[in-house]
């Protein structure tokens, strides 16, 4: 990797293979800047009857060829570094195929070195199937018994602080080894165990596990309790998945010879941008990637990264599991109109077990972003509850703490503290208008006071992620211009208050110096336009009770920046927020803000005959 | 670049088999390369190794953990029943003794002397594979199984629960159409695979249940009902292993919705054969559909079909069947397939075709949401 020259650099392609589609980007240096030129895709080859990633990789790039109209191949090896017009600088790839890196980590108290190990390997981009702890409440046979059943690509072991006791370490370490787990690919070769825990035990674990499996052993990543050290583990969780997961994929050896930096896992890659927007621009994201097996987030509070995978929440495979975890109720909320419950559960089971279809009618694309509201709210959930504190830690508290006590452990996630919302996946990065991702955003996460809501249009997080590690300044001006769509601010008062009585007055210096005066009563919605690229100083009252960020009842002064969807002025409420229970009065609330929003064409006015239909532009 | 196709289900009326019969560690293959083998033939025979137990003994007799093995009565690897003492402490003048009891019978397999724990390993848990299907053993895999191969009629449904089972096919409805009911299930039924139309409720299948149906294959089934089947929502599509005392075999989707003719016509004329099921369904990387598996009696047709999948790109004058709202379940036949992308009611611009469904009018739909069959 120290061999490239960033500013040497002028195309960079880059590809990311994913379970079903493999996507290939070229980028090049246009003047001073970076700019995304094509994009081309190609079924990935994975499984049978290719059995060669590397196939799905060609063919993304003869797409990129075709639409670039220039050479970047010589038969089958792409030609580097960049001559005249033909080749490219540099080759870059991620990959999630075959399901990504599934692993499974072991800590000693779930809470404590389990949560940390647990945000390790998420973080490294990896799937967690189990966290086995010794006090996890299973019985030593119920957990032996589970690692076996698992087969996970990789084991994360930890546990214990740097001199602590080592004998729950040992124990897990016996419960591994008598475990004798398998790898998940192939029976050909030994399971890839790191161990992250007290150093003190090393030699106990390599004495138990050493003969039975891959050991290798990093600093402990949590040496002391007040402290996490992940980045040494999740180096080698790359390091392991580079050399035995990747390693052992179909034609994957052969893609690693192709390109100077190592492959990465696709979630770890997006969570690699993410972290760099945070740090460049000095700010707090929240990204999340709704995919149709699994949904991830990502989370920048207070300079910490967190990335949490949902891995049985999605808008295909997985829909069927999010009416399972949410509940009927919670989706029937969202929709609009009156749905048989009968009804309403086929057609989720029907999208189950044909995933590849898409909605065709206006009531199944708003029953779909009903369910996306729910898979994104409770993928939310569960990243808020491990994007947290460290548990166990003493904390000292002086008097003018008093007011202000935070328990160990709390979420470092803070609505009322976040500045960027960014979604991506189908459902977000799809949906017919932006305003339809951008009301589904605010129902999911409800932000809080100012914040500001983007899409990934065509997703291209994970190609700019892997291209951060060698060219972080190309990686970002791509993702500003070419990856990021601004849907706009959303202004929302916390607190509680009365149907129909103002909420929020709202004064707005426009660009060109006109003024714009108006209130929004509570329980409504507010669109005003507001361009890509401009912005608006805003004084923001809240009535009494409410809070935008300075206090109950105080105002705010700040800019808003525009989009394409707006400036939105959300009073629907915070803390709470709360939908009618009535069937009619919800039903008529909800038509309300989708109205105030333009979400949906009028649904009798939708209906086009055939006859109709005139073709559009095909996009690149 | 941008021809899409949907691969339809297999439904062939005569084509070669083949399925891998493996252990899932290595044992013993008890047949042969060329021998004919019944579907509940064991084919080969393993033994898993028995759970294990771990037992603090240091905690137990309060000694110290690198002390314990001094402690057993039995050195390590010795066999122990369930209630034996295995482990006991030399106490003051023989007064007061601290005894450590098998909690199951097994082996002492290993002890610990940092934490003191000592590990029980139960009974071996002898694990059999059958042949699944009446055919021939084309290949042994020495120590894991054998491939078994038979010709016959292979027909796929789209979801399915319960796992592997055999028995004789009957058709229990006059129609596609048609739904089962429970008076078409009677003591007759016992032992075999029964076709039903269009709609099967939990109610009947509980009747099924109770008169020993092996299998039940039915067009459409309610999300409703198999929560009430299942005992709980089914999340993941990942079946094959629940214990219903029947399987279910869906071939067009969850709904009331007629089987297709091809699929009914050809499971009609396997009546009375001998045929294999399988509930497993796996919607994710490595798709796994359920299927039914009819051998052809001896000597009958060899004739292969010319084409055993309906897969590949799709042309004007296809057979199509809509698996999505507002058209799900209608079957018609494609009259164009416009290159450009077309706006939808939703406002996606997609690649669509354009059907007719027999009425002389033509409906635009997503590609993406039709699948092909045989007509």
């Amino acid at each position: 990797m120290s061999t490239i020259d960033p500013e040497k650099l002028n195309s960079i392609l880059a590809t990311d293979c994913g379970s079903t589609t493999t996507k290939a980007v070229l980028i090049e240096r246009r003047g001073s800047e970076y700019r995304l030129i094509v994009r081309g895709e190609a079924p990935t080859t994975v499984e049978a009857p290719f059995e060669d990633v590397t196939r799905g990789v060609l063919n993304a790039i003869m797409e990129v060829e075709e639409l670039a109209g220039r050479k970047i191949l010589d038969g089958e090896r792409i030609i580097t570094p960049q001559h005249g017009t033909e080749g490219v600088d540099l080759y870059i790839s991620t990959s999630s195929a075959g399901g990504g890196l599934q692993m499974m980590v072991s800590g000693v108290v779930k809470s404590m070195t389990g949560e940390s190990a647990q945000r390790a390997a998420l973080g490294a981009g990896a799937i967690v199937m189990d966290v086995i702890a010794s006090n996890d409440g299973r019985l030593p046979h119920e957990k032996i018994k589970r690692i076996r059943h698992l087969r996970p690509d990789m084991i994360l072991l930890s546990g214990g602080v740097d001199g602590g006791t080592t004998s729950h370490v040992a124990e897990m370490a016996e419960l591994l080894a008598a475990a004798d787990p398998k790898a998940r690919l192939g029976a050909g070769y030994e399971l890839p165990v790191i161990y992250a825990g007290n150093k003190d035990a090393v030699e106990i674990v390599k004495e138990r596990l050493g003969k039975k499996v891959a050991l290798t052993i990093t600093e402990n990543l949590r040496p002391v309790l007040e402290r996490e050290n992940l980045g040494p583990a999740r180096d080698k969780i790359h390091d392991m998945f580079m050399e035995h997961v990747m390693a052992h994929a179909p034609g994957y050896r052969k893609l690693m010879t192709w390109s100077p930096v190592p492959i990465m896992p696709t979630p770890g890659a997006v969570g690699l941008i993410i972290e760099t927007i945070a740090r460049e621009e000095k700010i707090t994201v929240i990204g999340v990637d709704i995919g149709g097996a699994t949904t991830d987030v990502f989370s920048v509070f207070q300079g910490v990264f967190n990335r949490t995978v949902s891995a049985n929440l999605g808008m295909s495979y997985s829909v069927s599991n999010v009416l399972v975890e949410a509940g009927l109720a919670n989706i029937l909320r969202w929709v609009p109109f009156e749905i048989e419950e009968r009804d309403l559960r086929n057609r989720i089971k029907n999208k189950m077990i044909r995933p590849t279809t898409i909605p065709q009618s206006l009531e199944e694309l708003i029953i779909e972003q009903a369910i996306a509201r729910e898979a994104l709210r409770l993928a939310f959930e569960q990243h808020k509850s491990l994007a947290v504190g460290l548990k166990g830690v003493q904390q000292e508290r002086t008097i003018s703490d008093t007011f202000e006590q935070t328990a160990s452990g709390e979420t470092l996630v803070r609505l009322d503290h976040l500045d960027l919302l960014v979604g991506s996946g189908g459902v977000l990065s799809h949906a017919p208008r932006r305003a339809q991702a951008a009301l589904m955003m605010l129902d999911a996460f409800l932000p809080e006071h100012v914040t500001e809501l983007a899409v990934d249009s065509i997703f291209m997080a994970p190609q700019l992620g892997v291209l951060s590690t060698v060219h972080p300044r190309a990686a970002k001006e791509v993702f500003e211009k070419d990856c990021l769509i601004r849907l706009g601010s959303a202004v929302a008062p916390v607190g509680p208050g009365r149907e129909g009585v103002t909420a929020l007055s709202v004064t707005l210096e426009m660009p060109g110096g006109k003024r714009e005066e108006f209130s929004v009563p509570y329980g409504y919605i507010r669109l005003l336009p507001l361009e890509l690229g401009e912005t608006a100083k805003a004084t923001l009252r809240p009535e009494k009770g409410l809070d935008v960020g300075e206090g109950k009842g105080r105002e705010r002064v700040v800019t808003l920046k525009g989009g394409v969807v707006g400036l939105i002025f959300d009073a629907r409420g915070r803390q709470p927020f709360r939908l009618p229970e009535d069937r009619v009065a919800r039903i008529a609330k909800l038509n309300q803000w989708n109205e105030a929003l333009g979400i949906y064409p009028p649904r009798d006015t939708a209906k086009v005959s055939v006859a109709e239909l005139r073709p559009v532009e095909a996009r690149a | 670049m941008a021809h899409s196709y949907t691969p339809g289900l297999k439904v062939t009326a005569f084509t070669t088999i083949r399925r891998e019969r493996k252990l899932p560690l290595p044992g013993d293959v008890l047949v042969k390369v060329g021998q004919r083998v019944a579907a509940s033939d064991i084919v080969a025979r393993t033994q898993l190794p028995g759970n294990v137990q771990a037992v603090n003994v240091a905690n137990l007799l309060g000694v110290l953990p690198e002390d314990v093995e001094e402690f057993l009565t039995k050195p390590v690897g010795s066999a122990v029943d369930k209630g034996e003492v295995f482990a006991e402490s030399k106490s003051f003048f023989g007064l007061f003794r601290s005894k450590g009891h098998a909690p199951v019978k097994g082996t002492i397999e290993s002890v610990s002397k940092v934490t003191g724990q000592v590990l029980l390993r139960e009974e071996p848990i002898p694990v059999e594979v059958d042949a699944y299907v009446d055919g021939t053993i084309v290949e042994v895999h020495p120590r894991s199984g054998v491939t078994v191969e038979t010709r016959g009629t292979f027909i796929q449904g789209i979801f399915g629960v319960g796992g592997e089972t055999a028995g004789e096919l009957h058709v229990a409805v006059s129609g596609p159409q048609e739904p089962l009911e429970e008076r078409a299930i009677d003591a007759a039924c016992r032992g075999k695979v029964v076709v039903g139309g269009a709609y099967v409720t939990t109610a009947v299948l509980r009747k099924a249940i109770a008169q020993g149906v092996k299998a039940v294959v039915i067009g459409g089934f309610d999300d409703h009902d198999l929560r009430q089947l299942l005992g709980y929502d089914l999340g993941v599509a990942i079946t094959g292993s629940e214990e219903l005392g029947i399987t279910l075999i869906v071939t067009e989707g969850f709904g009331s919705i007629p089987m297709a003719s091809r699929t009914f016509d050809l499971l009609r004329s396997c009546e009375g054969r001998h045929v294999s099921v399988s509930g497993a369904t796996q919607i994710r990387a490595g798709v796994q559909r359920p299927e039914i598996v009819a051998p052809a009696p001896e000597g009958a047709g060899t004739r292969e079909a010319a084409h055993d999948s309906v897969e590949g790109g799709m042309k004007p004058g296809d057979t199509v069947r809509v698996i999505r709202q507002p058209y799900f379940g209608r079957i018609g036949k494609v009259t164009a397939l416009p290159p450009e992308l077309m706006p939808l009611e939703t406002e996606a611009k997609v690649r669509v075709l354009e059907v007719d469904f027999g009425n002389g009018s033509r409906t635009l739909l997503p590609r993406a949401n039709v699948e092909m069959i045989e007509s």
